[in-house]
């Protein structure tokens, strides 16, 4: 068996292995760029806590429609995810907790509500597609909302981008200018949402987020200019769906969790060999 | 010190007119103004019965031990604080005649952005939100690093400056918002002393050209020698006024404490 065919065949082969790889690229090229805006934010814990806030609202979608629904269970993530989102925010200001440790908080309830509602009705199959995804299984449905989530985040992140790096930087000025750091803020929050729930289908609540943040902590340590950095990240994304289907493939490994292990892979080698990586350590 | 302003440069004459004292017209206009004003924060009361302007042109420090209210005053200045009691007039300024200085230690650092893209969030009100930045903004942006001595450094991170050098970056931004009134949260700590004097001297030009410099100091020398009004927070009240009336022995050692007058008129900080 060639090389060339070793790459080909399955994608040549199999309409649901074609799809995984549409679905894997497309997330991966609107996840990247918004999981490099969130550690630079210094809100990794919070994706993964947005992440798990998503449940609740995609199981509550599940039990209205009566089953494995993308509409009902992808407009049920994004009212619940933004709805914590708001809900921690509100009480890191009205309290002293940290925001993380609120959203802490948070997305255990969350968590443990999602699971409840799930398997009060679902069987435990649907618990499983819930948490860990099946991007198997994917349909041109969720390939259409999944592309046009990323067309979304590319073109929005593309217009607040300036407002959203300074508010970032230095949220004091931006406060004092009279700009509105809060909107921006908000409208971030919405975009680390919408690709979770892109994700949440073929990738399940648990693992969403790793298409997120594994990808961008791999490009930090190659670049440190931000444009560069956040398309980096989307491509390690590409790459890592591309790589981690072939290998679930040819192995006959689990499919979503070959991708985010592939790019755990990619993220040590970084590791290992980028200038700004473990030898930077130690010079 | 840094070259004089370059009246005959024309980048730089875009940077910050000279005819700033016109503007204005009435000298009520352009008059930040407080009455009985009383400020909290988290419940808390900060200072009360505070009473006194900042009129065009005019160009005063803040003083106080620390946790005083001095930069909660720059807040409740800028409208980003409402006061708890009394009343703010603005003369008519509105959130795009301020330009601010914050305190260095609240910026992230590390944040992946040029030097170059840091002074161009200046011109935010010219560029809008969502505008891109033109020529003529570029132009002005590259003035400016080169009125605060960073020329050649456009293009670097700003994690790879110096303290210093990221100060004078932070003027530089100031530059780029060309802001009727001024306002510097802690302008100067952690400087050497060449990096001050450029800095305060860019801040008197700044005077000179007729806007409303309001600074928060730490630097009791500093400020009898360069700013002829100043506002001393001490224990919930403020005490307004000429510097050297304010300043006085007595009072430094109510508000400071400690040894009777520890910044004697000839000496520095001590």
């Amino acid at each position: 068996m060639s090389i060339l065919s070793t790459l080909w065949d399955p994608f040549a082969s199999f309409g649901f292995m074609r799809r995984a790889l549409v679905a894997s690229v497309t997330l991966g090229m609107g996840a990247g760029p918004v999981g490099v805006m969130l550690q630079l934010r210094r809100m990794s814990l919070i994706g993964d806590a947005m992440s798990h806030a998503i449940l609740p609202g995609a199981a509550i979608g599940f039990l209205l429609a009566g089953g494995l629904s993308l509409t009902a269970m992808g407009l049920g993530g994004i009212v619940a995810g933004l709805g914590v989102a708001l809900l921690a925010g509100l009480v890191s200001r009205r309290t002293q907790l940290a925001e993380d440790a609120s959203f802490a908080s948070f997305y255990l309830t969350s968590l443990a509500l999602g699971v409840l509602i799930v398997s009060a009705r679902g069987s435990n199959i649907d618990l499983l597609h819930v948490l860990f995804g099946t991007i198997l299984g994917i349909d041109a449905p969720a390939l259409y909302l999944m592309g046009g989530i990323t067309t979304l985040t590319i073109a929005l992140l593309s217009i607040i981008w300036r407002p959203l790096v300074m508010e970032c930087v230095d949220p004091g000025f931006m406060r004092m200018t009279g700009g509105q750091g809060g909107l921006y803020h908000m409208a971030f929050l919405f975009l680390v949402v919408i690709n979770l729930v892109a994700g949440f289908e073929a990738l399940g609540t648990l693992m969403s987020v790793g298409m997120m943040m594994v990808p961008a902590a791999t490009a930090r340590l190659w670049t440190r200019r931000l444009l560069p950095m956040m398309a980096l990240s989307a491509l390690t994304g590409m790459v890592a769906g591309l790589i981690g289907l072939l290998v679930s493939y040819h192995f006959r490994l689990a499919a979503g969790p070959s991708i985010i292990l592939t790019c755990s892979v990619l993220y040590v080698l970084s590791l290992v060999m980028s200038p700004a990586g473990l030898r930077a350590a130690h010079s | 010190m840094v070259a004089a302003p370059g009246v005959h440069d024309p980048a730089m004459r875009g940077i910050m007119g000279t005819d700033r004292m016109g503007r204005g017209g009435a000298m009520t206009h352009g008059t930040i103004r407080l009455e009985d004003a009383a400020a909290t924060m988290g419940g808390q009361p900060v200072w009360q019965h505070v009473s006194g302007s900042f009129s065009p042109g005019s160009m005063t420090a803040i003083a106080g031990a620390n946790g005083t209210g001095k930069s909660t005053l720059l807040r409740v200045i800028m409208g980003e604080l409402p006061l708890a009691q009394g009343t703010i007039t603005r003369g008519g300024l509105g959130p795009r005649d301020f330009g601010y200085l914050p305190q260095a230690r609240i910026i992230d650092r590390n944040f992946p952005i040029s030097v170059t893209d840091m002074v161009l969030g200046g011109a935010w009100r010219q560029t809008g939100a969502f505008g891109r930045a033109d020529r003529t903004v570029r132009l002005r942006a590259a003035a400016a690093l080169r009125r605060v001595n960073l020329e050649g450094q456009a293009e670097r991170m700003i994690s790879a400056l110096s303290a210093g050098q990221f100060q004078r970056l932070l003027f530089a931004r100031l530059l780029m918002t060309d802001a009727q009134v001024i306002v510097l949260d802690e302008p100067f700590t952690a400087l050497d002393t060449p990096t001050t004097q450029d800095l305060l001297a860019l801040v008197c030009e700044w005077h000179a050209q007729g806007r409303t410099i309001i600074a928060v100091l730490h630097d009791i020398h500093q400020i009898r020698t360069c700013f002829p009004d100043v506002v001393l927070l001490h224990a919930g009240r403020a005490t307004w006024g000429r510097t050297p009336d304010i300043l006085t022995p007595v009072t430094l050692q109510r508000a400071y404490g400690g040894a009777r007058d520890p910044w004697p008129e000839t000496g520095m900080q001590a």
